[in-house]
């Protein structure tokens, strides 16, 4: 565990010494904040909530999470450096699961760095704050699970661009799985699919934070979609390192 | 015997890298691995650090198999990498203390371990630069301060002079002696002197196969010019006269 959390530590320290940080957290506050006052009619609306907040911050997330972690694994295969980094007397899990704390760490800083929305609800109304604090629950796993994807498609590659790509992509399946014109299609052909679709969806599970709604279930989901993923990480990385 | 490596092969597709090569290295002992670009030095350095994953056959370090026990024989293994890698960001000395935090180093010995690199390779007056400002000769050192930094009993160096100019080749040769008695070393190379001045044994491996494996002293004198360029380039290059050597070694 040791090694997990130095290796996690490096990992954070490169995001703040680089301009990614800054860049990430500072395009990250304005979408976010864009979306929520504009597109999201924060005011209009009248209501002292954060669901417009929480409506966007998954498609913010898929647009953004794949920027943090395409660097993780495809940059040390294009320095060479994972050559370093894997004849260190650690295992590749412990490598893995500390590039994936570290990218989740720094997710979460950005997100603590909301808090200034959930003052404003509180200095124009009474919200309900346990509904507030599920939804930054449910916020943070769905960072947590579209970098486990992004993290594991930078292991197939050593191009960051192809590594960003990819994330999107896979992350964008999982978004959309359980919208109807997913699984409308699924169903005609194949009605297993469709109900496999719906399942997985990480959005639909992210509602049921955003209602105030932590359930067993879905943290299970989570834990297994994140778990599935970082394996397929670990997999990855044995496979390709030396290419 | 610190490095024992057992018929081990590579192949990329079909392309056989590494063709059975075996061989043991004693304490003691330097090693200069020798042969054209693209002969499998580097294929072979990657298998034995455990880093690639052998077609066939495997290797030990100090009796730890890099393969089923490859924690245990990372911890006793110092390995360079081809072209010396190390995090562009990250200063001298912070690199440094991230690689002695993974190899269990902490507090005062951890301070200690880093200190005593840096003298060895002489980089005290860099330490707190990023990686990324240096020159070459120094990022090669920056890679050796990693590979020395835990004082292992098993050295892998690939190319570890390289980049360097001659007085730093000068230093880094006699660091390598300096540690010689008490290490099995390994170190990979283009330069022919060096081998002269710093290896105990000498092998030249050509097309994936080990042609020839003795002291430099013996390797020289199997040509009439006794010079190890000329016996180098007679093993190495035309096909006749490697299998006819390989033949007379074997």
């Amino acid at each position: 565990m040791r090694n997990v959390f130095i290796i996690a530590g490096r990992e954070l320290t490169a995001y703040f010494v680089t301009p990614v940080a800054t860049v990430f957290i500072v395009i990250f506050l304005v979408l976010q904040g864009a979306l929520t006052f504009n597109l999201g009619d924060f005011f209009a609306r009248g209501q002292a909530d954060l669901n417009a907040f929480f409506t966007f911050i998954p498609w913010v997330f898929l647009l953004l999470v794949p920027a943090i972690t395409m660097r993780l694994w495809a940059e040390e295969r294009r320095l060479g450096t994972i050559e370093l980094l894997l004849t260190l007397p650690l295992t590749q899990a412990q490598a893995v699961l500390g590039k994936f704390l570290a990218a989740w760490v720094f997710c979460a800083v950005a997100l603590l760095l909301t808090f200034p929305f959930v003052i404003t609800v509180n200095i124009l109304g009474s919200p309900d704050n346990g509904v507030i604090a599920s939804g930054y629950v449910g916020a943070l796993l769905v960072a947590g699970a579209f970098l486990a994807v992004g993290s594991a498609m930078s292991a197939l590659t050593r191009n960051q661009v192809i590594a960003f790509v990819l994330a999107v992509a896979v992350c964008f399946v999982f978004a959309v799985a359980s919208y109807s014109v997913v699984t409308d299609f699924l169903s005609r052909g194949m009605p297993v699919l469709a109900d496999i679709a719906r399942r997985v969806a990480v959005i639909d599970r992210f509602d049921d934070f955003t209602r105030g709604v932590v359930s067993v279930r879905d943290l299970i989901f989570f834990a297994t979609f994140i778990g599935f993923w970082l394996y397929l990480n670990a997999v990855l990385v044995e496979q390709c390192k030396a290419d | 015997m610190l490095i024992e490596i057992d018929g081990l092969t590579k192949r990329f597709g079909g392309f056989t890298a590494v063709d059975h090569v075996s061989f043991r290295v004693a304490r003691g002992e330097v090693l200069g691995f020798l042969g054209p670009n693209g002969a499998g030095k580097s294929t072979t350095m990657r298998m034995l650090a455990g880093f690639m994953i052998p077609t066939e056959g495997t290797a030990r370090i100090c009796g730890h198999d890099v393969q089923t026990d490859g924690v245990a024989a990372r911890r006793l293994l110092g390995f360079l990498p081809e072209g010396a890698p190390t995090y562009p960001e990250m200063p001298v000395a912070g690199f440094l203390r991230f690689c002695a935090k993974i190899r269990g180093y902490r507090g005062a010995a951890l301070d200690a371990r880093v200190a005593h690199a840096l003298e060895l390779t002489r980089l005290e007056g860099v330490r707190l630069q990023p990686v990324e400002t240096l020159s070459k000769g120094f990022k090669r050192r920056v890679g050796l301060a990693q590979a020395l930094l835990h004082d292992p009993p098993v050295l892998v160096l690939d190319e570890p002079t390289d980049g360097l100019d001659p007085n730093q080749k000068h230093e880094v040769r006699a660091l390598i002696r300096r540690m010689a008695p008490d290490k099995a070393i390994v170190i990979s190379t283009h330069i022919l002197e060096e081998v002269d001045a710093v290896c105990s044994r000498a092998m030249i491996i050509a097309a994936g196969r080990v042609v020839a494996d003795a002291t430099p002293a013996e390797l020289s004198a199997r040509h009439e010019s006794g010079k190890l360029d000329d016996v180098f380039r007679a093993l190495t290059m035309a096909g006749d006269n490697l299998t006819a050597v390989t033949g007379e070694v074997g």
